[in-house]
């Protein structure tokens, strides 16, 4: 027998899987770029490492992590892109899944873009 | 954790079109990847758009990939799963825009729907319980155990003005009220779930059921506290294997959650759920017919009163609902009567889930808020009809209902419009004619039904409808006369006023409706002796308009009967007797010189 506590505590765990099948146009995008240079210099960790993060802080609800093709500044792979509706575009580089879970926290949880990491 | 989740239709549309398939290619093609703990592939009920299955959609972009092959798989891994890559032929083509890709939502086809009912469907793995408490599942269960007196439960459902989705459009939260209080002191009362859906063509219920298995047992658990009954039972037919599958997965694993079974959250309140297979007799959709079969008898219908409420199953006081129906109850109790009573018309509230069929682009299954015009329905949502052909008019309610011709083209549809009209809203099989429909053909096809459906108990009915189609049929070939309308039209009053139960009471509906609007095209039939739609085999004539003729020989090679004789370069003619009228000949003239009429 379940108990209510335990009834929300499935519907917790389960939120992140539930808001990613939702599509919210009011919520950010993190989109890492996925190119063959991309994945050769570690973009699928970083993703990994954002979607991770993400969920961990529970902003799956507001933050959206995906994919695209190669964008074009192989050099300064890996990248991510940014996009909150209404604010220009911010785009990282040379991103480790340290750096992305650093994104994570004080770019998306706590507002501040994080300038070193821009390219 | 998974960053991305792949979801594959597991309707019964997209798995007669090989999903099954599909995701065990797909599981196996993401393994190979070294994918398999990044991306996740889950099967889920139906999306709606049948037509363009299969259906894939890959989480979080949200795109939707359809009429996908097994041999494109490991494209979409390679190109999109692994490199973001949307593999552009692939994707639904009303979401390719200029701009790139948009999403589902703002398409014709989702934009003006409005899934209250199909919320889950196609967005959950029907068989993991713990995706259904993601998205509040079992919750709406916890308030009312906890939170809510029975009588407040019901008060919510009578203030929602949530009528039955099963045909009748009664008011539920009536029928749950009558059996609460009818009998004082039952020592039994049951809840009952019609899962029998016997319309030809609809099949709104074995969507949910397939889809978003949980939200009934959620019901009807709800409805079991509200009225005071620890029994359900749920009638499905055997010709839903995925969906009584599902049910069965889902009952084992709300039992396993204590979602069913005894105490649940504690309260004290017990409430368990039985399977019983229909084996699909159209009447055993009907109330009474329905619980005589669960109790183990041949499913007839007895008379009324008494009603179910007082005297249902085993003579206990008993609710029935339809699946649809239950779809709604969860969300109204979480989110208010007000919530659903904003929704929709005066009178009728909420959302109705339609099939669509017949000569329509979109085939599939769509939710719309009461007070949408047929039009909208049709030529918006649906893609509008094919090859530029012309509505001609819509059936709702199957063998029971009526038609919608174009004329009442932008009704709002509710349930008290369809009825105004000789119509009604059925249980939302909704199928669309065109121009080369013979309306005294469609009235001949769903009588075909009734009579074959027929339990055989009553006279009217077991052979009212039989010498009612047997008028039809006179007038399909031709042998009609002007009197024969009359006597059509007095004995289908005849058989709606003396038959027993609805089956026969609503037998003569298409008849009826098709009479009123159409009633050109019968005099046609019998008069002239044709067929405007040209239809009716047995009133066509095929002939060979000998100045377009070039005389190819084309026409005589291909006649299955060889009614066409002619020499080389010299006009044909086709032997009437001889022909079959197949139509071949037509076909594959090339100079258009064959015409039917
Ligand atoms: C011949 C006949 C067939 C019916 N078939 C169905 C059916 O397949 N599914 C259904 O829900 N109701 C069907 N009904 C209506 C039921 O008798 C009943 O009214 C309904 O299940 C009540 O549920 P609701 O109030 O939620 O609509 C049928 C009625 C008749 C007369
Ligand atoms: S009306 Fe038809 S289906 Fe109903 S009881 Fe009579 S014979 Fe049977
Ligand atoms: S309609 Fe068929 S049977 Fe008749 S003439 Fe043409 S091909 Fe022959
Ligand atoms: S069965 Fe797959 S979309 Fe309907």
């Amino acid at each position: 027998m379940k108990s209510l506590e335990e009834l929300k505590a499935i519907k917790d765990k389960m939120q992140s899987t539930i808001d990613l099948r939702h599509e919210d146009p009011a919520a950010t995008k993190v989109i890492v770029a996925m190119g063959t240079c991309g994945i050769a210099s570690g973009a699928r960790e970083v993703l990994n490492a954002f979607a991770e993060a993400v969920a961990e802080n529970g902003i799956t609800k507001n933050v959206m992590v995906s994919q695209s093709g190669c964008i074009g500044l192989c050099e300064n792979e890996p990248v991510a892109e940014v996009i909150s509706p209404g604010k220009d575009k911010v785009t990282y580089g040379h991103l480790t899944p340290q750096k992305a879970k650093e994104i994570v926290q004080k770019h998306l949880i706590g507002g501040t873009v994080v300038d070193e990491y821009r390219i | 954790m998974y960053r991305s989740h792949v979801l594959v239709c597991g309707g019964t549309g997209c798995t007669s079109s090989g999903s099954q398939q599909i995701i065990d290619t797909l599981k196996r093609e993401i393994k190979a990847a070294g994918l398999e703990n990044e991306i996740e592939v889950v099967k889920t009920g139906c999306f709606g758009l049948c037509a363009l299955g299969p259906i894939m959609i890959v989480y979080p972009e949200g795109t939707f990939y359809s009429m996908v092959q097994e041999k494109d798989i490991p494209e979409i891994v390679s190109e999109h799963l692994v490199k973001g890559r949307i593999v552009s032929r692939l994707v639904y083509d009303e979401t390719v825009t200029e701009n790139g890709i948009k999403s589902l939502q703002d398409t014709a086809f989702y934009s003006k729907q409005n899934r209250v009912a199909l919320r889950n469907c196609g967005v959950i793995s029907p068989e993991n319980i713990e995706e259904y408490i993601g998205t509040g599942g079992y919750e709406a269960l916890g308030k009312v155990l906890t939170e809510m007196t029975p009588d407040e439960v019901i008060q919510t459902i009578l203030d929602s003005g949530l009528r039955g989705r099963g045909g009748g459009g009664f008011p539920t939260g009536m029928k749950w009220k009558l059996a609460r209080n009818i009998v004082p002191n039952a020592d039994q009362k049951y809840v009952c779930c019609n899962a029998d859906e016997g319309d030809p063509g609809a099949f709104m219920d074995r969507s949910v059921l397939e889809g978003d298995p949980h939200v009934v047992l959620e019901a009807m658990a709800i409805a079991g506290y509200a009225i005071g009954a620890n029994q359900g039972y749920i009638y499905v037919r055997a010709e839903y294997p995925i969906a009584v599958k599902r049910l069965e997965i889902a009952i084992n694993q709300a039992r396993e959650y204590g979602m069913l079974g005894k105490d649940i959250f504690g309260t004290g309140f017990d409430f368990d759920i039985g399977l019983r297979l229909g084996a699909g007799a159209f009447v055993c959709g009907e109330e009474t017919a329905l619980m005589t079969s669960i109790e183990g008898n041949r499913g007839e219908p007895r008379p009324r009163p008494p009603f179910p409420a007082e005297k249902g199953l085993f003579g206990k006081p008993t609710i029935l609902n339809n699946v649809e129906t239950y779809a709604n109850i969860p969300r109204i109790i979480l989110n208010g009567a007000e919530w659903f009573s904003s929704m929709g018309t005066e009178k009728s509230k909420g959302t109705k889930v339609f099939a669509l069929g017949g000569k329509i682009k979109n085939t599939g299954l769509v939710e719309i808020p009461m007070g949408t015009t047929l039009r909208t329905v049709i030529e918006e949502i649906g893609g509008g009809i094919p090859n530029g052909k012309k509505f001609k008019a819509a059936q709702t309610g199957g063998p029971s209902g009526g038609c919608i011709p174009a004329e009442h083209y932008d009704i709002p549809i509710d349930y008290d419009n369809l009825i105004s009209i000789g119509s009604m809203m059925g249980s939302g099989g909704l199928i669309v004619m065109d121009e080369d429909n013979c309306m005294v053909d469609i009235a001949k096809f769903f009588l075909a039904f009734t009579v074959d459906e027929s339990c055989g108990k009553c006279t009217p009915c077991r052979i009212g409808t039989k010498r009612l189609y047997e008028m039809l049929d006179k007038i399909t070939k031709g042998q009609g006369t002007l009197e024969d309308l009359d006597k059509i039209e007095e004995l289908c009053y005849y058989i709606k006023n003396n038959s027993l139960c609805g089956l026969g009471q609503t037998a003569p509906n298409p008849v009826l409706s098709t009479l009123r609007y159409f009633r050109d095209e019968y005099i046609a039939h019998v008069v002239d002796k044709t067929c405007p739609a040209g239809v009716c085999k047995d009133l066509l004539k095929y002939s060979i308009d000998p100045d377009k003729c070039r005389g190819c020989t084309l026409c005589a090679r291909k006649c299955p009967a060889s009614a066409i004789s002619g020499t080389v370069k010299q006009p044909h003619v086709i032997d009437q007797d001889k022909c079959v009228k197949c139509g071949a000949c037509m076909e594959t003239c090339k100079f258009g010189a064959i015409s039917k009429n």
